[in-house]
């Protein structure tokens, strides 16, 4: 493929995009819309403009993004440590699963006010939220991953002696990769979502609060603000995971996307 | 030599209540190639198994090179029916993985490579070998660990007929630089008289030995000598003889209807009866 013809691709995905703008636009110039309830896309950029030149936005921007950090890598880890223990042995599988599997059922947003109860309204109930919402779906899949090796391979590692540790880092871990990052990146995505969540109930700051903010002064532009700069950050982060799995996992064997 | 490489007395193997091998005895000299074929559930494998160390609950006594049969021993090596690359690692490093991680770097891994004809092909994935490829890459990952006996389980049979032959050569040249001794389990008769120096011959089950070719014949051997397809013969007879349970379903088949012409287009009477006047030549 043509760099021309890449560009044009990418081009032809910006058409809707661009078209409802315009017709955004148009509308609240219009007067069809209330510029009150749905401000015009050209005062959201100067909204975003003032909070972003004040350093406000900036403020919001890295207390949210530090609370998914934190609590993806501590639910992330806790889901890696986990899995591997209900993966690699019938035993923990027997004692650990069915009690996990208990907890998953439970919707993670009733954890909110037992966690308020009893972590007070610090970054604690935040965080710990967030690593609940994105363990399940790693440690899901990695316990799936674990359990899908191929016994052919393992049985490859059996004919060169590998046993344990070395069995598990040489044979499942890679060949876990690819769900384990199935995990992860939704993981991640639901850590944002949490995060929202948690910002929107208790929060002085970060882009949870600036929502809660702007509805409570009425300010639909900073909710829709907060809004757009929630999906940048979400999809940039996935972006990371997402360059960083076609790195790892390029031996893969897949369909690319393209009929031959 | 005084004493065999592969020394194996198999009592018995069972799997469950399934009695699967019946006192096999079969010793192998260095330098041999032996071949074991037979049909399917004769135990062949399972045997080829036990030698590897794969399968430790037997009655018997296996020793190779006056030891037992252990997992990863440096004396043995393994190809499986299929390359079992692991998709992962690049070819370079899957012929080197007994070296750990990085075995690629292995100077012997290169060597191995431009004897199985990949040396372009050190830093590719699995991926992007044909099926050919990738057994001639898991051919070097047996050999890297310079195996006195190498085990193969049907080596060629997941590949065509072309490439098979060019991979028996290549097994043979390659085994004979490295002075190593084949033990192969294979369904090709063809094949087994080709490579080896003894054909044995089991039936089953459970399986037991019913005799034994040995295949004189020089190498290179030529594969339309006749004193091969002479072999070829004796080891259909051995196997004949062992009277093998077909599974005949003749008796159903002119016992069922037969398909009715059912049109397919009612509009098209001419192939109906085109059909129906092939349907009454006598095959």
């Amino acid at each position: 493929m043509s760099a021309l013809s890449i560009a044009a691709g990418s081009a032809r995905g910006w058409v809707l995009p661009l078209a409802l703008l315009a017709l955004w636009e148009a509308a609240v110039g219009a007067g069809w819309v209330g510029a009150n309830l749905l401000p015009p896309p050209s005062e959201l950029v100067h909204t975003l403009y003032a909070l972003a030149t004040d350093g406000v936005l900036l403020g919001h921007i890295g207390i949210s993004s530090l609370r998914v950090l934190a609590g993806f890598a501590i639910g992330a880890s806790l889901a890696l440590l986990v899995g591997a223990a209900v993966g690699l042995s019938r035993q923990a599988e027997a004692y650990l699963d069915p009690t996990f599997q208990a907890l998953r059922a439970i919707p993670s947003l009733a954890w909110v006010p037992l966690l308020l109860l009893w972590l007070g309204i610090d970054e604690a109930p935040k965080i710990t939220l967030i690593a609940i919402g994105a363990f399940f779906p790693v440690y899901l899949n990695f316990v799936a991953g674990i359990q899908n090796v191929d016994r052919k391979l393992v049985e490859v590692g059996g004919i060169f002696g590998l046993q344990g540790r070395a069995l598990v880092t040489r044979i499942f871990l890679p060949a876990t990769l690819p769900n384990l990052f199935t995990g992860l990146r939704s993981g991640l995505s639901l850590a944002w979502m949490f995060l929202v969540a948690a910002e929107l109930i208790a929060a002085t700051r970060g882009l949870g609060y600036l929502l809660t903010d702007g509805r409570e002064t009425a300010r639909a532009d900073l909710v829709i603000v907060a809004i757009v700069v929630l999906a940048l950050l979400g999809k940039l982060s996935d972006g990371v995971l997402q360059r960083a799995e076609r790195r790892l996992l390029a031996w893969r064997d897949v369909f690319d996307g393209r009929a031959a | 030599m005084s004493q065999p490489l592969l020394q194996l007395q198999v009592e018995e193997k069972r799997f469950r209540t399934h009695r699967v091998i019946d006192r096999v005895a079969l010793d192998i000299r260095a330098g041999e190639t032996v071949s074991l074929v037979g049909p399917s559930g004769c135990g062949k494998s399972t045997l080829l198994r036990i030698v590897a160390g794969l399968e430790t609950d037997y009655a018997g006594r296996v020793l190779v090179k006056g030891a037992a049969p252990q997992l990863h021993s440096p004396d043995v090596g393994f190809i499986f029916q299929e390359p079992r690359l692991l998709p992962w690692l690049s070819v370079a490093d899957n012929v080197g993985f007994d070296a750990g991680r990085h075995g690629g770097r292995h100077p012997r891994v290169r060597e191995l490579l431009a004897e199985v004809g990949l040396a372009a092909f050190a830093d590719a994935w699995p991926k992007q070998l044909s099926g050919g490829m990738a057994q001639r890459a898991a051919i070097a990952r047996g050999l890297f660990a310079q195996p006195a006996l190498l085990l193969l389980d049907e080596p060629f049979s997941a590949v065509d007929a072309f490439t098979r032959m060019r991979l028996q050569d290549l097994l043979l040249s390659v085994a004979a630089h490295h002075g190593t001794t084949l033990l192969l389990v294979t369904h090709d008769i063809d094949e087994a008289v080709y490579l080896s120096d003894r054909v044995v011959v089991m039936n089953g089950a459970p399986g037991r030995i019913a005799g034994e070719v040995a295949v004189p014949q020089p190498r290179p051997r030529d594969r339309r000598d006749p004193a091969l397809a002479r072999a070829e013969a004796e080891v259909l007879t051995l196997l004949d003889g062992g009277r093998q349970e077909h599974l005949d379903t003749a008796a159903d088949i002119a016992a069922a209807p037969p398909p009715a012409a059912a049109p397919v287009d009612g509009s098209a009477p001419g192939f109906l009866a085109r059909a129906a006047s092939r349907a009454s030549v006598p095959a």
